[in-house]
């Protein structure tokens, strides 16, 4: 599996609530949520986004509430994946639960610019910087949790049991 | 190698006589809860699972406490979804408008969890039960519904920190303070992916509302758990609230700690996080004028009886400052009852701030006290991150109930020892 899209590149400890305000909670259903995707961290996100780009941020992102609507909101964005140095647990593991790739690496986190072009080969782990003509080794997920990716989520994990 | 408290709990809930930090087990659940944000969500994911039935009835709670009363149409169906839901599987334990509270502070006060517990909670405040020497920690909805149907839940082992605390706080001193000086020296990523250990001779001077506050935000630090030893205090709490046995477990001597830190409660004073993150905090009396339009005192941190109690004891003969909107938020309908009883709602509404059925509304910016653009609110809630309780533009101090208190007085953030008699 790859991505390959442009970056959006944001800073430390992105949280849930700029993600997805909770004005918009009331609302469960993806593509309604995408449409609030981190209206508060950046208004023109949601305008520019194009299917497959790239959300690229620093240490501790999705910290904060457990909403899985905040993954969820950026899947439905049209995002491919979300590179950080670090990610909050809830929002990693929600993440993982609804299938919305996330890769941890410090480098990418700090050579990655706002609009680089970048390919992700999810297999190896290996994140290609086709701007700055740059690769990054990111982190390779354990076992137990690629077979809930490659399963499509959690959901279908446990049915597959 | 020795076991962490945490540790202990995991891996006799995974059937394990050990497990080690990092470890990925399958573990047993005594309780899944949800709300009635995120319970809407697991509900739709369980459609899609081949089993639909609960694991077991009575370890499901659903508990109506974010938007409600509803707020809006879509809030009505949302909880309309979980009635339906819980009738269809005859929960045991829903709370709806008349039972409801905020789920961590009804959680313990019904005695759906007791020391010993593992607990997953589809929000991320789930960990405050650990003030109780339970395994509760917050997931999302796919988690939940996963739970629901299988009665488990997988985790990664977390390695620890561990808090020794010492002394006795000073007076206006309380367990929010605790852990906002806490977040304050270790970070909102300090304890990422890991658990919080609170141990040391200075937990016997703080109350089992103290220890849920202090609970309450390790998700703060990025924490998956904290939790407490069961003394005295923690076992009858469960002995008055709970008809279930607990066990108790203790961390090995040897147990491995990532990093122990010595946190002597009465050097504390009382203390702010400023915008935007609950790390930015500061000692009251440290920086200068800060004016405020709202004051919040309630939420799941600190909407709890001796909350209110420290609250009316600052503002009883006093008024809230001209131009301060003070909202007072209790916890349960119990906490509510039991100010009422004491005279503390009088004092509330004599000093001029209202009072609300119990809500998280304004915490999370649902309602019941929104903020414009440029407004700024102290609140004893437990995140100030941007456009939290409405407007991007406005702004949270995070507080305990007796600066909030203080400060609507004051219509400055002050602490409580600086208002004149």
């Amino acid at each position: 599996m790859k991505a390959n899209g442009s970056v959006f590149k944001y800073g430390d400890n992105v949280d849930t609530d700029v993600i997805i305000p909770a004005r918009y909670l009331n609302a469960t259903e993806g593509a309604e949520l995408a449409k609030h995707c981190m209206e508060d961290i950046d208004k023109e996100f949601i305008k520019k986004v194009r299917p497959g780009d790239i959300i690229v941020a620093k240490k501790n992102f999705g910290c904060g509430s457990s909403r899985e609507h905040a993954p969820l909101a950026i899947k439905c964005a049209g995002v491919s994946c979300v590179i950080a140095e670090t990610f909050a647990r809830i929002f990693y593991r929600n993440s993982i639960n609804i299938g919305l790739p996330i890769i941890e690496c410090r480098e990418a986190s700090e050579r990655i610019e706002n609009g680089d072009q970048v390919e992700i080969d999810f297999d190896s782990g290996v994140i290609t910087n086709v701007t700055k003509g740059e690769t990054y080794q990111g982190q390779a997920f354990p076992a137990f949790m690629q077979k809930i990716i490659t399963a499509g989520g959690l959901v279908n994990y446990i049915n597959e049991k | 190698m020795g076991m962490t408290m945490t540790q202990k709990i995991l891996a006799a809930h995974a059937g394990l006589s050990e497990v080690k930090a990092g470890q990925l087990i399958e573990a047993d659940l005594d309780l899944v809860m949800g709300n009635d944000i995120t319970s809407p969500v697991a509900i739709n994911e369980m459609k899609k699972m081949k089993n639909q039935n609960v694991f077991d009835r009575d370890k499901v709670a659903l508990i109506m406490d974010h938007f409600i009363p509803n707020k809006d149409i879509k809030s009505a169906e949302n909880c309309k979804c979980c009635r339906e839901f819980a009738a269809r599987h005859e929960l045991t334990n829903y709370f709806d408008v008349g039972e409801m509270g905020i789920e961590h502070a009804l959680v313990p006060e019904k005695g759906l969890v007791v020391a010993g517990d593992a607990v997953i909670g589809a929000d991320s405040h789930t960990c405050t039960y650990g003030a109780l020497g339970a395994f509760s920690t917050g997931v999302g909805s796919t988690d939940m519904a996963a739970g629901m149907v299988t009665g488990k839940a997988w985790f990664k082992v977390p390695a620890a920190l561990k808090f020794v605390l010492t002394g006795k706080p000073s007076k206006w001193v309380s367990g929010k303070d605790v852990i906002l000086h806490i977040i304050g020296m270790i970070g909102v990523d300090g304890a990422l992916y890991k658990s919080m250990e609170f141990t040391g001779d200075g937990i016997a001077n703080l109350s089992m509302d103290d220890r849920f506050t202090i609970c309450n935000m390790a998700i703060e630090a990025g924490g998956k758990n904290g939790i407490f030893p069961v003394d005295e205090l923690a076992a009858a709490y469960m002995k008055e609230h709970s008809k279930r046995d607990y066990k108790v477990y203790e961390a090995d001597p040897d147990a491995e700690y990532e990093a122990v830190y010595t946190v002597d409660l009465s050097e504390l004073k009382p203390t702010v996080a400023f915008p935007h993150l609950p790390e930015n905090t500061k000692e009251t009396g440290t920086f200068g004028e800060v004016k405020i339009d709202q004051a919040v005192i309630g939420s799941c941190t600190n909407g709890r009886i001796s909350d209110m109690r420290v609250a009316a004891e600052i503002l009883k003969g006093r008024k809230v400052a001209k131009g301060v909107r003070c909202i007072v938020i209790p916890a349960t309908q119990n906490v509510y009852l039991q100010a009422l009883r004491e005279g503390l709602i009088e004092t509330f509404i004599e000093a001029g701030a209202v009072v609300s059925t119990p809500t998280c509304g304004p915490c999370l910016g649902g309602y019941m006290g929104i903020l414009a653009a440029g407004e700024r609110c102290v609140s004893t809630t437990n995140r100030n991150f941007v456009g939290r309780m409405g407007h991007v533009d406005s702004e949270v101090y995070l507080t305990s109930p007796a600066v909030a208190a203080a400060s609507a007085v004051a219509g400055r953030i002050v602490c409580p020892c600086e208002l004149k008699d």
